[in-house]
């Protein structure tokens, strides 16, 4: 089971390390700063951590030695606007997303919807061009935010060509060819926020989150702003299923190896946001989506108000060790594929991501 | 017309980045800043964005006046103006 994990929170990135008696604060990097995304590496490879300076701006800062010491890098930066360009200003406002593809590319998503790419390290990014200069980019929406953004980079584990993009609101998109082409893939989410007739809009869609399984990788998973849907043909279709006590939420982890098994934390839809009834549970589903159990020990069961984020609850390679942290800054841990919750901290700042790895 | 001028930042970016402090020949608050992203290249992305404007949350002020254009950075500077670049308050 994975022995490290990192949290990034609005001041701060915490390293936790599984010692005898659970998980520990072992270091911490970028105390008071916001970190909105990080990327863990394996051993010798460059671990990257997304800062969101309240005045200063977006940065990447990099890491050769798992984040022990750090070093500024290559910021993502819009061209210059064309005069007259439709659509949110072409300037940078948060790294939502990282991932490394088996080829040793980096994608970083964005907000306001530019998906940019590193093929060295992080020394220098290119946006790219062939998503953001579509049309059907100007129909995207700011979902949470003013502007779009780009918060699930799904890779494929045996094609390193084959990225697909969650966004909120603009849908998901899939490449089959490393960024050059671009196809929507969102057939059957629907989206009761918009007028009857773009409903079924696929462009248009809020997926809050989506995950591949990595054992099977036509799988995916998706919370989304009106429910939960499932794609068990790498997102050609999509098919809606309902969960207890609700579908409304932010995360979903997904199984690395049952394309069956996944788990949510749900909320109540969609203007108050709190758990229901005011009590914590994850739920989890073990076939498919046809039932869930919501689990709910050691997690508190009156008067919390946390909501867990997208990037917020995270399983390891077992597919038994899970983390969840919420906007309060509270951090549970499970070690037995949810069935029970240990707490790890009620003290931390509020929280943006979560990663294993070291 | 260029005129000798000198260039402060605040020293909340020095957490960050090294900000240097120098008189330098400029006629616009734009020739000034460029004269200090000549010594240190990363301190651009800190002051301007990627439209090269002024951070929505940074600002200039030009011998104890606000910065009027935001965007061009073209305020025309005075032989002896002082350039402070600063944090501008937002929320408490």
């Amino acid at each position: 089971m994975s022995n490290t994990a990192w949290v990034a929170t609005r001041k701060g990135l915490f390293e936790l390390r599984y010692e005898a008696d659970g998980w520990q604060i072992a270091n911490i990097s970028f105390l008071a700063e916001p970190v909105s995304m990080v990327m863990p590496a394996p051993t010798g490879q460059r671990m990257l951590a997304a800062l969101s300076l309240g005045h200063f701006g977006t940065k990447v800062q990099g890491s050769d030695d798992g984040g022990a010491t750090w070093t500024e890098l290559a910021t993502p930066t819009f061209p210059e606007q064309p005069a007259g360009a439709e659509g949110p200003a072409w300037k940078l406002q948060q790294i939502w997303s990282m991932e490394r593809d088996s080829a040793g590319t980096i994608w970083a998503g964005t907000n306001p919807g530019g998906l940019f790419k590193s093929s060295d390290g992080a020394l220098s990014w290119q946006l790219v061009e062939s998503l953001w200069l579509r049309p059907e980019r100007l129909e995207w929406m700011g979902g949470g935010s003013e502007t779009p953004g780009i918060h699930s980079i799904c890779l494929h584990p045996t094609n390193s060509a084959e990225l697909l993009l969650g966004i909120s609101c603009g849908g998901a998109w899939r490449t089959t060819d490393a960024g050059a082409n671009w196809a929507l893939r969102a057939d059957g989410m629907s989206a009761d926020f918009m007028p009857p007739e773009r409903q079924m809009d696929q462009n248009i869609q809020d997926p809050h989150l989506i995950k591949r399984c990595e054992a099977a990788p036509d799988v995916l998973w998706a919370q989304h702003h009106c429910g939960i849907w499932r794609s068990g043909d790498n997102g050609a279709s999509w098919q809606q299923i309902q969960a207890q006590p609700s579908s409304f939420g932010f995360a979903v982890a997904v199984h690395p190896q049952a394309p069956d098994t996944a788990w949510f934390a749900p909320a109540i839809k969609d203007e108050k946001r709190l758990p229901v009834d005011a009590a914590l549970c994850v739920t989890r589903t073990r076939d498919g989506g046809k039932s869930f159990e919501a689990l709910r020990t050691g997690l508190p069961q009156e008067h919390c108000y946390d909501l867990i984020y997208r990037h917020c609850l995270v399983v390891d390679e077992t597919g038994q060790r899970l983390l969840m942290g919420s906007t309060t800054g509270k951090l549970w841990a499970s070690d037995d594929g949810g069935d029970s919750w240990q707490t790890v901290s009620l003290y931390l700042p509020p929280i943006y991501a979560l990663r294993f790895g070291a | 017309m260029p005129v000798m001028v000198r260039i402060v930042f605040t020293p909340q970016l020095r957490r960050f980045t090294d900000t240097p402090e120098l008189d330098t020949e400029a006629g616009t608050v734009r020739e000034a800043l460029e004269a200090a992203f000549a010594l240190n290249p990363r301190l651009r992305g800190y002051v301007l964005d990627d439209q090269g404007h002024l951070r929505a949350n940074v600002v200039i002020f030009i011998d104890g006046r606000r910065l009027r254009e935001l965007e061009t950075l073209s305020d025309a500077l005075q032989p002896g103006s002082v350039v402070h670049v600063l944090q501008a308050l937002s929320g408490g």
